[in-house]
This record gives C-alpha cells, structure tokens and sequence, in this order.
C-alpha cells in the first residue's frame, strides 16, 4: 500500500517553500477564489460539509467549529496551532518546513470564512529555523497582496502574525496557547466560555492545527465530496502520520484514513528491526493509550481507535519492539507530563508527581504490587478533574500500560528488589497507607 | 478586596497605551512596591528597543510582546538578564516583575546566566528508544557540561562555551536520535558526532551540515504515483 499524498504531494520539489514554485503549482487560487468569488457562508458551508476533522489531537469537526462563532462585526481572531509538541508528533514541524504557503493560504482562507481579522501562527520556540521559513512566506504573501490590508482589492483585510513560543507543551492547550499569546504565562482556562465564543483578548476565536488548515485550501478548490472521497465515514481525507521509535524507516507518511494499521507501522515505516515483534503501539502521540500487537490489523481511523479504547490523536504512532520495558516506558511517559504540568491543578500537579515517584519505586525495587494498584487508582483520580486534559494526557497511557501489562510490572518489581529485608518493609508502609 | 459591595470597578487595562498603563498602575499601587520603570530612568540599547516596539506594534495588544520582547532580551544578553527585563519593561509599560514570571514560566528562556552554545539533547520516548540518553552522556563528555545536571534542568560547562539539556521532544523522532544545537536540528546523531559537534562549535564552524533537518527528504522516498482522484483534480484545476 503506497502512500496517498495529498498534503505531500511533491513534497520534495525544489523551491516549493517559495512563492514562485508554490504558484506555478496552482498555489493562492483557492485564496483568489474564495475572497473574490465565494460567499464565506458558503465556505463555512463547504467546510462543514467536508468533514474534516482537527488534526492535532481532539479530532473536532473543524467546519462545526468554525460555524460555533459568532456572525457579524466584531474582533475576531484566527489561530493556528503549530506548537506541536505532543511526542512522538513531527508532521507540522516537516509540512511547514517544506510548503509553508499552503499554511499561510489556509488561514488566509479560514480567516475569510470566520470573519477574522488578525490569524495568529502560534509556532512552539524550538522550530526556531522552520519559524523563519513560515516568516519568509508570509513576506511573501504580503507582498503579492494576498495578505494584509484590501486583499485581492477586496476591501478584506487579514494581518498575518507568526508568534514563536518559547517552550512549554501546555501552550499547545487551546486554552494555555491564548493566555501566551496574550502575553502570560501559558496556563489554561476553564471552559467554558469556549474560544469560538470568548478567546483571544475576549473575542470570538477560531482555534485549528497546521494540518488542519492546510487541508481548507484543497477543500475550497475542490469541494468537500472530493475530499469526502478519501477515508472512511467518520473520518474523511488524507492524515499525515508520525511514526518513530523501534521502526525501520521512521518518518512522516501520508495515508488515506482507514488503511490497516499494521501497512502503516510494517508496509511503510518497515516495522521493527528484524526479527523483534511489536510489543506496544501508541496510536496517536504519548497521550493515547497504548495498543498490542493484537490491534495491528485495526483500521488507523478515529472511530476504530476510540473503539479499541485509545485515540488517533495527532497521528503520531509510536513503537515499542519486544525489548522494550513498559515499566521503564511508563516512567519516561510520566516523567514528560510531571515536567510539563503547569501546576494549576491539584490532581494534575500532584497526581503526574507522585506517579513518577511511584515508577521510580517500581524501577528501583522497593514497590509493592499494592503499588500497582495505588498507581491505578491516581490516574483514575486524574481523568476528568482538571481544567485541560494534560493531566488526562498521562493517566491514560500510564493506566493502559499497567492494565495491559500488569504482569511485567509485578516481575519489574521481583527482578529489581533488593535481596531479603527491604522489600518487607516497603511492603509494610504501602500497607499503611491503605489502612 | 470589596467586590460585592456594588463598587466594584473594572478597568479594561488592555486598551490602554503603555503610558495610560503606568499611570494606572502606579495610581493604584502602594508607594513600596515595584514600579514601571520610566524609559528615561533605563538605558535601553537602541536596537533592543526598536525590537521590541517592532514586536509592540505586530499585535491589537501590547501585551502579547512580551515573549517576543524577552527573545529579544536573550538574544542580546545571552539570557534574561534583571537589567535586560528591566528595559524591556521599560519600553513596554510593564513591571519587571511581571516579565520575569513570564520568563521563568518557559523552557527555553533562562534566568541565570548559561553556556554560550545551546546543546538540546532529546530524551523523550522516541528518542530513548534510539539511544537518545547515552547520546546526552556523550554531549555531555565532549563538552564538559555535568551529566547528571544536564539531565535535570540543564547544566553548563567550566569554561562557559556549552550549555547541555536533556530536552522534552522537540518534534523530530523521525531523525532520533537528535539534538538541537543553537537552534538548529542535527539527526539522527551516532555517540561520535558528540565530538564533532563540539570540536565545531568551538572553531566557530556550522557542526554536522550533514545531519541537517533541511537536508532531509520525506520519509517515503521518491513521489509515487498520485492517486487517480489527485491526478483528476489536478488536471481540472
């Protein structure tokens, strides 16, 4: 099964990040056409009617969303999510590098659609060099008159900002993201009100992912049936898909949703290295539960994702082969979300700290298998209790690992215990603590 | 403090120019406590302050400079300096101690003064699972920056020309295991380019052009055969 390159078509060919190459190809129609020819209800319209759902982790109707704000004269924003930080997660970072216009036509066009005046690249600090390359396009852009003020003698106008974070997962939170873009600290907000209704310095805001917005510009040329015509049901078009770990050939490859998961991770990516076995699989960055290697013939779609109890996420799959410890990958996975905990809330602040402390037993021997059950028992206490799901972000894969592979976290705890003496003791104090 | 009693009164403070700000501010602020510092009681480098009016002037609210304004900063200092904050929150109507919890909030920006060059060192899932911690040990030894402290938070070396972190994912597991030095993303990375990095650096030479992010085509490989309803659509348009 071959890669089915939409987004990535001609990923490759030399000066496609620049403006001319982008418009020998056809580039900045969709922007002509939708500013000078199209109704933006009628855009909305398309858009809804795509399908097209958020690329960077929650899977939301996009069009639905866009329709959520509020009609007529007002300060609306756009942001785009390039903050892209969730691990195991590198399409934006490539897509930008390589065809920064088709992102800056895209939320050109969005903007249109919503009626937003200002459309905000919200870039993590770490793409510092692909940041250049996105701020050389919009130069570009502006130049040509395709943003900025009367665009396209339209009267319409759009300024285009590229803001570059400066390091903190939190900020890919919608939420977070504005309150740093504002200028704060990036903590998040309690929802609602809803960005759509009250975002950006109070207005209606229209919040999407990279990939996302580079798909508006295809929709608006070709129509939602076309794009309707590629996936499944419930999840339509093209998905670029990180895969990395213990693969052969690592990298991003765009597939039509709904192809087996296995043709991703072994057809395209090249599968582990010889002769090992997938152990786990995380479907959708370090977020999402993990999967088995029984889940591998599962079509790689929202729904069947969700279904298996995971998530497609942010498309990004991450393999562990069978020389892979899931102790020692919970604690790594763990020890990410405690460092990129903002710290507003309790259960997320406290329940990602001592998570690790609780790995950290496992890995040195002095847990108990009531450990395990302690371990449980927090990231149940996690999910659901916080203001943004960062803290959801570890319990869920952390809670799937210990469920699906409680065996080999009971014998981590055997084979790392110190002999005779100090396990006893442990054991008594996590008695303790219950009692 | 007296919300309730019905005088209440909101301030829309993000309308207002940076000298409206001050003023505000220092009405209603005891007479001990952290002021705005005024432009004429600061001297900020001309550069720096067109900079960060530059940055001022791209957003419907002054505020949202202020990560622009603290870039700049760091790239001017080397690191958040007191007096560098103390400019920039000169220029931009703000107190310095509202920029510093802005700065010490984020990663990348740092509030003590580190290593010249910036060696990242991915040790997220990805990239430990290609080797990514023996490649921060082996940063680490050819730079001379502390391992374990380069493991938690950071670490310097003596002679103040590296900076070493083992860095959440920093979005490139394609090419792990990786690094980011000054900024610019080298992998995948053997156990001996940690020499070669740092010999580079310290001759002031571009390290491992090689192993540049640019330099790398899609994972794929070569363009296949576009897909019959991509062919249609493409020669409509």
């Amino acid at each position: 099964m071959p890669e089915t390159r939409v987004l990535f078509r001609n990923i490759d060919e030399p000066g496609l990040a620049s403006i001319e190459t982008y418009r020998r190809r056809g580039g900045y129609e969709a922007l002509r056409h939708a500013f000078t020819g199209v109704d933006p209800d009628e855009l909305l319209w398309q858009l809804e009617s795509s399908d097209l759902r958020g690329r960077g982790g929650a899977g939301f109707a996009m069009g639905k969303k866009a329709g959520f704000l509020p009609r007529g004269e007002m300060e609306k924003y756009l942001c785009c999510n390039a903050d892209e930080s969730e691990p195991g997660t590198f399409k934006d970072r490539e897509l930008m590098q390589k065809n920064p216009h088709l992102l800056v036509e895209g939320c050109l066009i969005a903007s249109l659609a919503v009626g937003a005046r200002y459309a905000f690249i919200f870039i993590r600090g770490e793409y510092w060099e692909v940041a250049d390359v996105i701020e050389a396009a919009v130069s570009e852009a502006y130049e040509a008159g395709f943003a900025g003020e009367d665009i396209l003698g339209t009267r319409c106008d759009v300024d285009v900002v590229v803001h570059r974070g400066a390091g903190a997962y939190i900020c890919g939170e919608e939420t977070a993201l504005l309150d740093s873009l504002e200028g704060k600290r990036g903590n998040p907000r309690l929802k609602p009100p809803f960005p759509a209704i009250q975002g950006l310095y109070g207005g209606p805001t229209l919040i999407n992912n990279v990939e996302t917005l580079m798909n508006v510009p295809l929709i608006a040329t070709r129509g939602a049936d076309w794009f309707k015509d590629f996936g499944s049901e419930q999840s339509a078009g093209t998905k670029v898909v990180s895969v990395s770990g213990c693969v052969e050939r690592p990298g991003n490859y765009e597939i039509e949703l709904g192809i087996p998961s296995r043709e991703i991770i072994y057809d395209l990516a090249g599968g582990p290295p010889e002769g090992r076995e997938v152990k786990a699989w995380f479907p959708g960055g370090s977020s999402a539960p993990v999967l088995t290697a029984e889940d591998l013939d599962l079509p790689y779609t929202f729904e069947a994702m969700a279904d298996a109890g995971s998530m497609l996420g942010s498309g990004a799959i991450i393999v562990a082969d069978e020389t892979v410890s899931i102790p020692e990958l919970a604690l790594r996975t763990a020890r990410f979300y405690q460092h990129e905990s903002c710290g507003k809330c309790t259960p997320c602040r406290e329940g990602t700290n001592w998570t690790v402390k609780m790995l950290e037993r496992v890995a040195s021997g002095e847990a108990t298998p009531m450990d395990l059950d302690i371990i449980a028992s927090v990231q149940e206490n996690i999910i659901g209790n916080c203001l943004c799901v960062l803290g959801d972000a570890m319990a869920m894969p952390v809670g799937s690992m210990v469920k699906k592979f409680r065996s080999e976290f009971d014998e981590a705890i055997e084979a790392n215990r110190e002999p005779a003496g100090s396990g006893g003791e442990a054991e008594h104090a996590g008695g303790g603590v219950l009692a | 403090m007296d919300a309730g009693n019905g005088h209440h009164r909101l301030i829309p403070t993000d309308d207002l120019t940076g000298a409206e700000r001050r003023e505000l501010i220092e009405s209603m602020t005891p007479e001990d406590a952290e002021r705005v510092p005024e432009l004429h009681e600061v001297e900020v480098p001309d550069d720096l302050r067109e900079q960060i009016e530059s940055a001022m002037g791209r957003y419907p609210q002054i505020r949202s400079a202020s990560i622009p304004a603290l870039w700049a900063v760091q790239r001017r200092y080397g690191w958040c300096t007191p007096d560098g904050i103390r400019q920039a929150a000169a220029v931009m109507g703000l107190t310095p101690a509202y920029l510093q919890s802005v700065a010490s909030f984020y990663d990348l920006f740092h509030t003590r003064p580190e290593g010249t060059h910036r060696v990242l060192v991915c040790t997220n899932i990805s990239c430990w699972l290609n080797g990514g911690d023996e490649l921060l040990e082996a940063v680490c030894e050819a730079t001379g920056a502390d391992r374990e402290g380069a493991a938690h938070g950071g670490a310097s070396s003596a002679d103040g020309e590296f900076y070493v972190q083992g860095f959440e994912c920093l979005g490139a597991c394609d090419m792990a295991p990786m690094a980011s030095v000054d900024e610019r993303y080298l992998g995948p990375l053997e156990l001996g380019d940690a020499d070669a990095i740092a010999t580079a650096l310290r001759a002031g030479e571009e390290p491992l052009p090689d192993k540049h992010l640019f330099r790398r085509p899609a994972a794929g490989g070569p363009e296949p055969e576009p897909d019959e309803r991509v062919k249609k659509a493409e020669s409509n348009a």
